[in-house]
């Protein structure tokens, strides 16, 4: 297969979006871990979970193979990795700039030389005048905070 | 490196009683789910229990393909009886109040954080793998039920009661979670297996100092249960069991 085939094919399944926050592709995710295809037009995808339980883990199987399909490409695995453990550091700067568009505090950057929340930008006024309410949300990777320059509760990306 | 067979065999006994004690402690977690004190706390323990079924799913399913007789996660989870389950019984005792439900949790999330950090350079690259996504959770775990230790037990006459009274309780099946035996033993000599001897110290060395901070005794005991890794377990095992099991054995083969 050519390499233009394979390209195009890695950039139909960067765009599957994430079932629980669709505003992020799983490539912005970084998700995504790799996409191969063999000269018999089998294409193998491998995904790894942002967390152990992630319940989407199945329906984003399940979609990657399903635009694939549409896209003419029936012959589909996706496997499964832990390792490397999903890290927050993964996601795109596109991606985190798409998730405060959406109202969602993208997370700091783990890796680095220092490793320093400098408290959390609100994603509707920008303010850091921010307090975390639980550190638990809607959903595994998410906490719950509320600003107190605008009142708006949102929630906010745990780095990990 | 070629597993050997008796070696795969040894290996999968380890991993589903890591499986089990997840197992065990997200059915009991989730219980909480609509009955906790606040809202936020639903969906807190909640999502602990989402984590600890995900660690549960993906070591028992590594349990089920070492011991290559076709098990899956779910044939261990649904249909095996009690005596077959190889849990520490900590993990199995009915969830009690808000007291004993963080006292259980400080203690066991401080065991698993020192289990899997150390797991995490297993020789064996699936328990590793599994160990190094799962202590980024269970770490914080351990800090959600800090939090609360503190704000409990420096907290009013009646909070500080409660959570000692708590840990009174969880404290007689702490010492279950630090045994060893021949098995860990051998697989700890190649590197696979953690012996739990060797978490004992650091994990009381954590909960400690959390109590001192929120004011409360480190239970003074005189009685030690024991037997779960041997398939012994207390009364309340059989209704978790029960509960748990119910659906998939009144539908069995049934998919959704």
């Amino acid at each position: 297969m050519t390499t233009t085939a394979a390209d195009s094919i890695r950039a139909v399944v960067a765009a599957v979006p994430d079932p629980e926050i669709p505003v992020l592709t799983i490539d912005d995710l970084g998700i995504l871990r790799n996409v191969t295809t063999s000269d018999d037009g089998q294409v193998e995808v491998t995904i790894t979970p942002t967390y152990s339980g992630c319940p989407a883990m199945e329906a984003i199987a399940s979609d990657v193979k399903a635009t694939l399909s549409a896209h003419g490409f029936d012959n589909v695995s996706v496997k499964m990795v832990l390792a490397p453990a999903w890290t927050t550091d993964w996601m795109s700067e596109h991606g985190k700039a798409k998730l405060r568009a959406y109202g969602i505090a993208p997370p700091h950057r783990l890796a680095g030389p220092v490793s320093v929340a400098l408290g959390v930008h609100c994603p509707q006024c920008g303010s850091t005048e921010t307090r975390e309410l639980s550190r638990f949300g809607s959903t595994a990777c998410k906490s719950l905070w509320v600003c107190s320059a605008c009142q708006e509760p949102f929630d906010s990306f745990k780095a990990i | 490196m070629t597993a050997t067979p008796s070696d795969s065999e040894a290996r999968a006994a380890y991993a589903l009683r890591l499986g089990d004690d997840a197992l065990i402690a997200a059915q009991r977690m989730g219980e909480w789910i609509a009955a906790a004190p606040q809202l936020e706390e639903d969906v807190a323990l909640g999502n602990l229990a989402l984590d600890l079924l995900g660690q549960a799913r993906s070591l028992l399913t590594y349990a089920g393909q070492l011991e290559g007789a076709g098990r899956d996660e779910d044939a261990f989870g649904y249909f095996r009886d009690e005596r077959d389950f190889v849990n520490a019984q900590v993990f199995e005792l009915a969830h009690g109040d808000f007291g004993f439900t963080i006292a259980r949790l400080l203690v066991t999330s401080a065991y698993q954080v020192e289990l899997y950090t150390r797991l995490s350079s297993s020789t064996d690259d699936t328990l590793a793998a599994i160990a190094a996504k799962a202590v980024k959770e269970v770490d914080y775990h351990r800090d959600h039920a800090t939090q609360w230790t503190l704000r409990l037990g420096d907290g009013t006459d009646e909070s500080h009661r409660r959570m000692q009274a708590g840990l009174d309780a969880v404290w007689p099946y702490v010492d279950e979670l630090f045994e060893t035996d021949d098995l860990v033993q051998r697989l700890a000599a190649d590197g696979v297996a953690i012996d739990p001897a060797d978490l004992g110290e650091p994990t009381l060395a954590y909960v400690g100092s959390v109590l001192a901070e929120a004011t409360l005794s480190r239970p003074d005991i005189t009685v030690r249960h024991t037997g779960g890794r041997r398939g012994i377990h207390t009364e309340q095992m059989g209704y978790l069991l029960a509960e748990m099991q119910y659906v998939a054995r009144s539908h069995p083969g049934a998919t959704w």
